[in-house]
This record gives C-alpha cells, sequence and structure tokens, in this order.
C-alpha cells in the first residue's frame, strides 16, 4: 500500500505524522526515491538544535532523554528522537528497547521518537542517522534528539555531528583513568554522571572535572559535569540549562557555523564515498577480484598488487567515461 | 538494500507476564528481524502510536489477563481511524478458541496461543510479508 510520493510529501507538509514516519522508512531503507526526497526536504532543515546523548550500556540514556525531553517540552518546544540500537552481526536482527524506559512520552503529540537499528552498515549510518535527523527537522522539530551506545567509531561520529555532545556515564564506569581510556570523554561537551544517588558518584564527578581541567580547553569551552537521577528527574533542568548554555556559546562564538559546515562536509564526502563503494563492486571487478584472490594465494603476487589491478580497471572505467 | 521486517511487541493491559513477549520479541530478532519492544502495561493509545511512530509492518500483542477481548479490538479501530489498518496484527496468549474467531474478524489476522513454537511465529510472519511485498 504505498502512498504515491507527492501525496506523501504533502502530508508530510501537512505535519502529519505517519507521514512523517513514511518518508524516515524511505530514507532508512535507502529507497529508490530516497534521494530525491531528501533534495526536497533538504531546504526546509536547519532550524532543529541537534543534541547528541551517548555513553556506556546501561548509562540510562533512554530514561535520561525521556526526562530531558520532558523539560525541553514545558519551555514549548517540540522534539524528535532517535534511538540507536544495535543490529546483530550475525542475524542482521535488533532488538529496539528505548521506548521502554520512554513511556512518559510516548503519546505525547509533541514529541515523535524513532528506534532505528545500525544495521551494520559501513559507516553508513552516521549518515543514515543524519538523514533520519534532517528529515524530522524538515517536518518542524525543534530540537532533535540522537541517542547512541557510545561504543565504535560509528557511534561515536553520530554524537558528534549533533551541536551539543552529552556523555552519560555512572558512578560504576570506573575511575577517571577508565574514563579518559574511553575516547568517549573528548567528546563530551556536558558530562553527566547519572545514577548519582548511588554511592561514588561525588568521587567520579571530582575525578573528571580534575581531569577536564588538565585538557586544553576546546575552543574556549569547559565541559560541565553534571550530576542526574534521571527516572526522578534530579538534575534536568540543570542538564537543560547548560545545553542552552552551550547552545548560545556556540552561536556567539561562530562555532555553530562552523559546526554546521563540517557537517555539510562530513555528509557530501559520506555520499561520494558510500557511491564509490556502490560502483566499485561490479560483476567484472567481484570477477577479477576472485581470480586475484587465487594468484595471492599462490604467491603470484601480492594483496597491494592486486588491489592495484583493480584500481587500474576503476579508473579505466571512469576515463572511458 | 533488502528490506527489514519490523515488528513492535508489546503487552497490553494490566498483567506483568512478559516472559513470552519477551522470548518472542528474541527469536524474532534472531530470525533477523528488527523488533521494537515496549515492555509492559501499554494503553491502546501507546502501542498505535508506537507502531505509527516505528513504521512497523507487524504489531504483535501479548496478553495474559483476559482483557484481549476489549483491548485487541480497541487497538484495531484506533489503529485503523490512523490510518495504519494496514499493519499485519497478531496476538498471543491464553486466548479461547471462540475468542480467537471473534478476534480473526476483527482484524487480529492469527492468535498463537500456549504450545506453538518460536519457529511458526517466525515463518507465519515471515509469509505474511512476503505476500504482501
Amino acid at each position: 500500500m504505498a502512498i504515491p510520493r507527492e501525496e506523501l510529501l504533502k502530508r508530510f507538509a501537512g505535519g502529519q505524522r505517519a507521514a512523517l514516519s513514511k518518508i524516515i522508512t524511505l530514507v532508512e531503507n535507502h529507497a529508490t526515491s530516497f534521494p530525491d526526497v531528501l533534495d526536497e526536504l533538504y531546504p526546509r532543515t536547519g532550524k532543529a538544535y541537534r543534541i547528541g546523548v551517548t555513553g556506556p550500556p546501561g548509562a540510562g540514556k533512554s530514561t535520561l532523554v525521556s526526562s530531558l525531553v520532558q523539560t525541553i517540552r514545558t519551555k514549548e518546544k517540540t522534539v524528535g528522537v532517535i534511538a540507536v540500537d544495535p543490529s546483530s552481526p550475525f542475524t542482521g536482527g535488533a532488538l529496539l528497547g528505548d521506548r521502554i524506559r520512554m513511556q512518559d512520552i510516548g503519546t505525547d503529540p509533541g514529541v515523535f521518537v524513532r528506534s532505528m537499528a545500525t544495521r551494520g552498515s559501513l559507516g553508513g549510518l552516521a549518515e543514515a542517522a543524519g538523514d533520519v535527523a534532517d528529515v524530522m527537522d524538515a517536518f518542524g522539530k525543534d530540537v532533535v534528539i540522537t541517542e547512541t551506545v557510545g561504543v565504535g567509531q560509528c557511534e561515536l561520529d553520530i554524537a558528534e555531528a549533533c551541536y551539543t555532545t552529552v556523555v552519560v556515564i555512572v558512578p560504576e564506569s570506573g575511575d577517571a583513568v577508565q574514563a579518559m581510556k574511553a575516547g568517549l570523554m573528548e567528546i563530551a561537551d556536558i558530562l553527566v554522571i547519572n545514577k548519582s544517588d548511588r554511592e561514588g558518584a561525588e568521587q567520579i564527578a571530582r575525578q573528571t572535572r580534575a581531569m577536564f581541567e588538565l585538557r586544553d580547553e576546546r575552543n574556549g569551552w569547559d565541559p560541565p559535569v553534571i550530576l542526574t537521577v534521571a527516572f526522578k528527574g534530579d538534575g534536568i533542568p540543570e542538564l537543560y540549562e547548560h545545553i542552552e548554555k552551550h547552545r548560545q556559546f556556540l552561536a556567539e562564538s561562530g562555532l555553530l557555523e562552523r559546526h554546521r559546515q563540517s557537517n555539510v562536509e562530513a555528509t557530501i564526502k559520506a555520499i561520494v564515498e558510500g557511491d564509490l563503494h556502490s560502483k566499485t563492486w561490479n560483476e567484472a571487478t567481484l570477477g577479477r577480484l576472485e581470480s586475484l584472490v587465487g594468484d595471492v594465494m599462490v604467491g603470484k603476487v601480492t594483496p597491494r598488487q592486486a588491489s592495484g589491478v583493480i584500481l587500474k580497471m576503476i579508473e579505466g572505467r571512469q576515463e572511458g567515461g | 538494500m533488502e528490506r527489514k521486517i519490523r515488528v513492535l511487541v508489546a503487552k497490553p493491559g494490566l498483567d506483568g507476564h512478559d516472559r513470552g513477549a519477551k522470548v518472542v520479541a528474541s527469536a524474532l530478532r534472531d530470525a533477523g528481524m528488527e523488533v521494537v519492544y515496549t515492555g509492559l502495561h501499554q494503553t491502546p493509545e501507546m502501542i498505535v502510536e508506537a507502531a505509527i511512530q516505528e513504521d512497523v509492518d507487524v504489531v504483535g500483542l501479548s496478553i495474559l489477563s483476559g482483557a484481549h477481548m476489549v483491548l485487541f479490538p480497541k487497538i484495531m479501530k484506533l489503529l485503523k481511524e490512523q490510518g495504519a489498518g494496514d499493519k499485519l496484527v497478531v496476538g498471543g496468549g491464553i486466548i479461547p478458541e471462540d475468542d480467537i474467531q471473534e478476534l480473526n474478524k476483527a482484524g487480529v489476522t492469527k492468535v498463537f496461543t500456549p504450545g506453538t513454537t518460536t519457529t511458526e511465529i517466525v515463518e507465519y510472519i515471515k509469509t505474511e510479508m512476503a505476500s504482501r511485498a
């Protein structure tokens, strides 16, 4: 029961949530009509403020997002939430459970929550999540929050593509050295110690604050460390205040513009690379690959020499038009 | 790109028995589907809103409280009202045979009762989805 493209876009413009949902699906599935749908919506993007929330599994990110959304809603702003969970690399399936912690915002008409599986795409996830954020932005959401598990480069890329990146850890996340090790800390604009009613919260807060002091100031922004108990809502208004402060800081320092610029650059690059990737492997190159694997196995050529052969094939194809 | 089957697994009503729903959710994931699991105590409104926002192909409802004759038809009605009547809706739980026929008429295409294997559920959804594609 596919709705014609024009009709779908009309409904989208009319603010129909079901149309928003269908367009997200198109974008997520890289459906054949997806590039021009995105092109059509692109001029309407750029208004939503983008917040990334990331952290280790079990840190309470979904609960925190739910609580944060409720605070944002008291400011009369509409919110889109993208909750990213991993796909199984073995079956391709995924269990998307973030909504369990978002019951309080589930039926608020000013909130739209979409769960997204990582689908193990080759770095394409950041692009796909960015596209979905664009769609929510074009729909008119004032704020778009993207939640990812802070493991793996991809997830970090997504969080970093947002204007304000909130990193959530818990008192059990270990000592400060442990926290420094993870690349996670470097991307934090705001650090949240959630479940701070547990033992060790003050201690890890102190340690991370000291750690941030040691670090070079990131373009003049000193990341605050905030203690929260997300399920009770403790510390959430304070978190929102700091997000606002960071937004102001970015706007006044011109960094927001620079951030947008680098996002545009990353997007163009990702599209080019994605297209190149899909153009690289066709029947001819795959056939050649197979014979080259044989050649390498018997010691005729090295893997590097073999790749040279394939690269030449591709270059030849491009010159040949 | 391969089209993923997206399924919402939800527990409407007040019973707290979510073992079955979790087993089914895991089985569907292992069969390569993307399963949005919303957990316990869902109102029909919450379920329908989640189904729309997540644009799922299938809605799986698990209920053991006995309230299925009230809750399932209400969910079907809301889905239709919201323009999401095209979704495959299946149910599971302790549901008597007479009720199943009524539910089938209301649009719950299939009701799985105790003893059903997870393979049967997976196969049913895959076959239905293939025939709709």
